[in-house]
């Protein structure tokens, strides 16, 4: 069985994520979409944090003998999908980087191309 | 007093010099500025040989962020008035004098086109329509104001509208966000009734697994948009 302290405490840390990500997402530092990810964590969390009988199965079935531990499991899987989640998107963003570096300097040298022949055709 | 129709697009090279050309038939005196989201195909080329200005992002940077790229040019270059009309036809600019008559008559600030005020017939599948009549609900609530068509892209603002879209303007699925910030910043918010047709080439870029982060999308931003202020933008009185 889990300890209440350890139910409560999880609940609390699970809610105080929640409100900092609302929280992050109102004063605009946080994007919806990357928020979303978030969130589920948090809810999951605060679920299995509450239902502590659902705890108690969730560890049953996958062979754990301490349910805290259970909750650690879950807190870390759900991280390890959002690092997973990130990686894809600073590969996006690198992506999009080269992309606009390329365009930038093309967009230079057309600029340039183009003042030359303006002083040329003045002169 | 100059105006200008914004055309986003995302691959549709069999429309978009239709819809270009429709516009100019239309209105003659509406610009008409093309925004290719990235396309791969020939759609740049089209709009083009149709006649209309076209800025090209360099990569996909969705739908939201294609449109304020057009709201920025309309503010750059000083347009009072300011037209979206998606590339794939499905707006039909027929409908334009009906958008463009509240702003005219200075009634509205932005104009809404609405499939669901009972112009013409619209057939949407049935989920679709009750995620569309939740988010209408849901918006209604917020901007205190009967809203019908909330997801709709046929729309028009004027200066005050530009200059805010082309400050601030969401991401992603961003109409029923953009009614919510536009009332925030106190505009007058009009819908008109518009018949739209159905897509005639291409295919819509919501599935099925989409919709429903669509909605969980647009229902948290949503929800927090009740809890942010909104600083009004530089050239807003």
């Amino acid at each position: 069985m889990t300890p209440i302290r350890v139910s409560i405490f999880a609940a609390i840390a699970a809610l105080l994520l929640l409100v900092v990500i609302l929280e992050l997402v109102r004063s605009r530092r946080l994007q919806e979409r990357y928020a979303l990810l978030w969130m589920m964590t948090s809810i999951v969390l605060l679920v299995f944090a509450l239902w502590r009988d659902g705890l108690n199965v969730l560890a049953e079935t996958v062979g754990i003998a301490y349910p805290p531990s259970a909750l650690f499991l879950l807190a870390a899987l759900f991280i390890l999908v959002v690092l997973l989640h990130y990686s894809t998107v600073i590969s996006e963003l690198a992506e999009r980087n080269l992309t606009l570096a390329q365009r930038i300097a093309l967009l230079e040298q057309k600029v340039k191309e183009s003042d030359v022949s303006q002083r040329s055709d003045s002169s | 007093m100059r105006r200008v129709a914004i055309v986003p697009a995302l691959n549709e090279e069999e429309t978009v010099g239709r819809v270009v050309r429709e516009i100019r038939a239309a209105d003659p005196g509406l610009e008409i500025l093309v925004v290719d989201d990235g396309s791969t195909d020939r759609t740049q080329a089209e709009a083009e040989r149709a006649g209309a200005m076209v800025a090209c992002l360099p990569y996909n940077v969705g739908i939201g962020g294609a449109v304020q790229t057009g709201y920025q040019y309309a503010r750059d270059h000083g347009f009072q008035v300011a037209v979206q009309i998606d590339g794939d036809g499905q707006h039909d600019p027929g409908e334009l004098a009906r958008l463009l008559e509240p702003i005219a008559a200075d009634r509205a600030d932005m104009v809404i086109g609405s499939r669901f005020l009972g112009a013409g017939l619209y057939r949407t599948p049935f989920a679709r329509r009750f995620g569309i009549r939740l988010l209408a609900w849901v918006v209604s609530l917020i901007v205190r104001q009967r809203m019908t068509d909330p997801t709709s892209g046929f729309r028009a603002v004027n200066r005050r509208g530009i200059v805010l879209f082309a400050a601030d303007y969401p991401h992603d699925y961003p109409e029923a966000e953009a009614n919510v910030l536009a009332s925030r910043h106190k505009l007058r918010i009009v819908e008109v009734p518009v018949a739209m047709r159905t897509r005639s080439a291409g295919r819509s870029s919501i599935t099925v697994l989409r919709s429903l982060y669509y909605m969980i999308k647009v229902m948290l931003a949503l929800f927090i948009s009740v809890f942010r202020r909104y600083p009004a933008p530089a050239e807003e009185r």
